[in-house]
């Protein structure tokens, strides 16, 4: 069975190279431009990872990630950060929120793929 | 009205003050009794039978030489607030309890000057009672229609036993504390009543003469004026009369402060200092009232009853000519009222001198030392109780003596001119640190002796001897001696000319002694707390300089047998906590002799409190040179003191402030911090769109040649975000940091609009979103116009992004309004939610309600926007449409 991958970013750019990516590896893409969107998603599927940028407008990559550690459905489910905020108190605050991994943009396609990989093998 | 009636009627009365002054004990923290128009009213105590009868008595002989005695403390009212509120702070400071105390302690708690100045004090006011009770003996037979009966004895004179009620009433409201200074609000409420009906049933009486038994004021004044003597009453009389006014002026200004009733309710019942703002009003206002009607009244009764030796009594003698009674009874009340008042008031502040400054000091103080404390608490009232009585029956017997030769005027005048003799060593005492006892005693003696000379053997002469060789002759017909006219000066009239001599020489001689003999250490002491008084409010209990050996216990044990011991533990415990000393210091300093002897001051008066703690302590003698240095070295301390306080809070302001400035500088920082992390955000966001876009396209070979374009198209728009973006945050900091100057220039606004219009036109024309300007006004204002071509860009394209594709109308508006040029774009788009308003113009604040896509800005757009237009001193804003859409506008001072 495909993997599902829910990728959530506001910028229509990188989202497209993301999607283009995770399909020619077989994954099943959803995007959403927002945590409220990503919400929505996750209401009809549980996908094995979600692709969550920090700053984005309406619900941010926080709050998101708060509503998905609520949701006993998405126990299984990996979450990673993927942000431009590259601090190490940034970063910090994202694993205690309970992020399975934490990726900084600009990042390279090919790290990602074989991070992603690694997480739900 | 019968006897008997006029008696109940009386009797109802004092009952009616009885009940005031006991509701006004009971309720004695209440704001009611305390408050400003009461201390005010009680003032007119000034205002007696004398004011009530005597005026119009004036008034019809002598015509407007009632005035000055009014006019004095008129004038001396703004002078309260520089000088009562200084004798009032003494006075509390120092437990002060009368005039006599207030002039002993400023000459070094002297027990003769104390003596002294109450003796003259009773000199001149028990015949001054004498009279008060005459008016009211007067008045009451004048309203009994009983005119057969004659009092015979003492004993059926209703007089007497009016004075006696009075005496009680006195004794049950003066007494109450063993401790004169404290407040005796019954009787200062109970005053400020009778005050308030002696001026309404006088301008009771007044209005009737006037409107009711004349035709208004014209009607007596053209009546008046057929008389021969119209002008005489009407003007003053000259040069010489001139005189005669400005000294009545000047002594009544004196009596205003001395007067022993005046000084008990301005100093002594003054419950705080800001009160004299409101008397200072107040009580002149009430005299004006007061006068009103005297001339009218006088009048009137000259052309109605016409008889002159009757004219002190008018008022009461024309409503009853007109058989109006009840009137009649109402200014008998009045009248009844003034006296009551300053008899309850004179006696009350005579008996404390009269205890605290004769009897105590010259004769109870050994046994005070032997009793029991619970005793002497009981044998200073009964002191005090007898001296009101005394008094009471003193005046009594004098007016019993007297009482065919008194005129109210007469023998008020001369009170004045006694208690007038106080004034050097009171008011130049205030001043002047030289004045020494030596020199106000000799003074008083002096002054005292002219008015005896001048006024009061004449007087006391014509009298008991029915002769007027005297003041005829002179003294052995000597002619310059002669009592009216010493020196040959026979223009003044005997007041003015006993106040003259008297106060030259009294001056002269004060002045004199106090420049020949210096005063001791200790007066000079008290000479520099007095005339200092501020700044050794500050110093307190140190202000007084003492050298010697004293036990705590030995002072505690004298002030054991008067305040009892639970209420001395507690004032010495206050003592020692206020200065940090323990409680178990035996020997006792200055600070402790001078608050022992101010607690004393009250119960026992000042000289007695000096003598006591002396007589406990080994006090030894201190140059005066050492008490000015000792003083002088506190003051410095005290000021010292107070600039380091003031130093301090400086430096604590400084460091507030400093703390302050870190603060925003953190803030700063922060912000700066916030700054750059958001630029490296925005910067990075196209970036990794290029740098994913670059790695696929050179990894994946076998992408499709759509999804290629795509890549590549999209880093084309990323690229040109990237150069936009860095192009306007240097923007943005330049405009920020000020290093951006405006190129100034008048331009035409209407070319302004389209040139950044016709920048735009292209991207609208794609969203097929009309741009209408149809406005064709040349308006020219200063701006620089590349920058406002930016704002227009900015708010513009804002306008074409959030406007929806097909139907979007962006309208471009201007217009010259109030020195200001506005410039609105208005468009249908999707608005912008309420709650984001507020932060619009913030940078890179991204409304939250964008659509779908995201709108390429970089988020300064509208922040620049908003420095360009503040660095043109003008204002830029933001409102939704009611419909749909937003309005931006923006305001240029119009130079």
């Amino acid at each position: 069975m495909k993997k599902k991958i829910v990728i959530v970013d506001d910028e229509p750019n990188i989202v497209m190279t993301l999607e283009y990516t995770f399909k020619k590896n077989n994954f099943e893409v959803y995007i959403a431009r927002d945590g409220s969107e990503a919400l929505d998603i996750l209401k009809s599927i549980i996908p094995d990872v979600i692709m969550l940028d920090v700053m984005m407008p309406k619900v941010d990559g926080y709050q998101t990630l708060k509503a998905i550690k609520e949701n006993k459905a998405l126990a299984n489910t990996k979450v990673v950060f993927i942000t431009a905020k590259n601090k190490a108190s940034d970063i910090e605050k994202g694993l205690k929120l309970g992020a399975d991994k934490y990726l900084t943009k600009p990042f390279s396609i090919k790290q990602i793929v074989s991070e992603i990989n690694e997480l739900i093998a | 009205m019968s006897n008997y009636v006029l008696f109940f009627i009386i009797i109802i009365y004092l009952s009616l003050l009885f009940g005031i002054a006991f509701f006004a004990e009971k309720k004695s923290k209440s704001r009611w009794v305390n408050s400003p128009i009461i201390y005010a009213l009680a003032l007119a105590v000034y205002c007696t039978a004398w004011t009530y009868y005597g005026s119009i008595g004036i008034a019809a002989t002598s015509g407007i030489d009632f005035l000055p005695i009014y006019l004095g403390p008129v004038i001396a009212a703004p002078l309260w607030i520089l000088l009562l509120r200084k004798v009032i702070r003494i006075s509390k400071q120092h437990k002060i309890s009368s005039i006599a105390d207030f002039i002993s302690l400023r000459y070094g708690n002297h027990r003769f000057l104390g003596a002294l100045v109450t003796v003259i004090c009773l000199l001149g006011i028990i015949p001054y009672i004498a009279l008060q009770l005459q008016a009211v003996s007067e008045t009451f037979q004048i309203l009994a229609d009983d005119t057969s009966y004659v009092s015979k004895s003492i004993y059926d004179d209703s007089t007497l036993y009016i004075a006696l009620i009075l005496a009680v009433f006195a004794t049950f409201f003066g007494t109450q504390s063993s401790d004169a200074s404290v407040k005796h609000k019954g009787i200062l409420v109970s005053v400020a009543f009778e005050s308030v009906i002696k001026l309404i049933f006088f301008l009771c009486i007044g209005v009737y003469v006037t409107y009711v038994l004349f035709d208004g004021t014209e009607d007596i004044y053209t009546k008046m004026s057929q008389f021969s003597n119209f002008e005489r009453l009407t003007t003053i009389n000259g040069f010489e009369s001139g005189f005669n006014w400005m000294y009545t002026i000047l002594l009544s200004f004196m009596a205003i402060f001395l007067l022993p009733r005046q000084f008990q309710v301005s100093v002594v019942e003054n419950v705080r200092e800001k009160h004299l703002k409101t008397a200072i009003w107040l009580f002149p206002l009430y005299l004006l009232l007061f006068n009103i009607f005297v001339i009218f009244i006088a009048w009137g009764g000259n052309l109605a009853i016409g008889n002159p030796e009757q004219a002190e009594y008018y008022a009461l003698l024309l409503p009853l000519q007109n058989n109006n009674t009840l009137l009649a009874s109402l200014v008998f009340l009045g009248g009844f009222s003034a006296v009551i008042s300053m008899v309850v008031v004179s006696t009350l502040a005579l008996s404390t001198m009269l205890s605290n400054n004769l009897i105590i000091p010259y004769g109870f103080l050994d046994r005070f030392l032997k009793n029991h404390p619970d005793r002497n608490a009981k044998y200073i009232k009964n002191i005090r109780r007898i001296s009101i009585f005394s008094i009471i029956i003193l005046a009594y017997a004098f007016y019993v003596n007297f009482s065919y030769e008194l005129s109210l005027y007469s023998i008020g005048l001369m009170a004045f001119v006694i208690i007038a003799q106080l004034a050097p060593s009171f008011f130049i005492g205030l001043f002047w640190n030289r004045g020494s006892s030596r020199a106000t005693i000799i003074g008083i003696i002096a002054g005292f002796a002219v008015v005896f000379y001048t006024l009061i053997l004449p007087f006391s002469i014509q009298a008991l001897t029915g002769s007027d060789d005297f003041v005829e002759y002179g003294f052995y017909g000597i002619s310059p001696l002669k009592p009216h006219a010493l020196l040959g000066i026979d223009f003044l009239s005997p007041p003015a000319h006993a106040f003259f001599w008297s106060m030259l020489v009294n001056c002269l001689f004060y002045g004199l002694f106090s420049l020949l003999y210096k005063g001791n250490y200790r007066e000079r002491n008290y000479a520099e707390m007095f005339i200092d008084s501020k700044n050794y409010n500050d110093l307190q209990d140190g202000a007084l300089v003492w050298k010697g050996e004293a036990y705590v216990a030995e002072i505690k044990n004298v002030l054991n047998k008067f305040l009892g011991e639970e209420r001395t533990n507690r004032a010495l415990n206050l003592f020692f906590k206020k200065y940090n000393i323990s409680p178990e210091t035996q020997m006792a300093d200055s600070r402790l002799i001078n608050f022992s002897e101010k607690l004393l001051t009250g119960s026992i008066g000042s000289a007695s409190a000096k003598i006591l703690i002396s007589s406990v302590v080994k006090e030894e003698e201190v140059s005066l040179v050492e008490v000015l240095k000792i003083l002088e070295e506190s003051k410095e301390t005290i000021a010292r003191n107070k600039l380091l306080r003031e130093k301090s809070e400086e430096l604590t302001k400084l460091t507030d402030k400093l703390s302050e400035a870190n603060e925003e500088l953190i803030q700063k920082d922060l912000q700066k911090d916030e700054f750059l992390d958001t630029v490296a955000h925005e910067l990075k966001t196209p970036i990794t769109g290029i740098r994913a876009s670059t790695e696929l396209l050179i990894e994946d070979a076998e992408m499709p040649k759509e999804i290629q374009a795509q890549f590549l198209s999209n880093m084309l728009q990323d690229s040109d975000r990237l150069s936009r973006l860095i192009q306007n945050i240097l923007d943005f900091e330049k405009l920020s940091n000020g290093r951006s100057s405006l190129n100034f220039k008048k331009n035409n606004i209407r070319e302004t609009i389209q040139k950044a219009i016709g920048g735009l036109r292209q991207i609208a024309s794609k969203k097929n979103i009309k741009i209408i300007s149809s406005n064709t006004s040349d308006v020219f204002a200063v701006y620089d116009e590349d920058k406002i071509w930016q704002v227009l860009t900015n708010l513009i394209s804002n306008a074409i992004k959030y406007c929806k594709d097909g139907n979007g109308i962006i309208i471009v508006d201007y217009k010259y309004e109030k020195g200001f040029l506005e410039v609105t774009i208005n468009d249908n788009g999707t608005g912008i939610p309420e709650a984001d308003m507020p932060f619009i113009f913030d940078k890179f604040f991204q409304s939250k309600n964008q659509n779908i896509i995201k709108p390429q800005g970089s988020g300064l757009g509208l922040a620049i926007s908003k420095q360009i237009i503040s660095k043109h001193k003008g204002s830029i804003w933001a409102k939704n449409n009611k419909k749909n859409g937003v309005t931006f506008g923006f305001y240029l001072p119009f130079k």
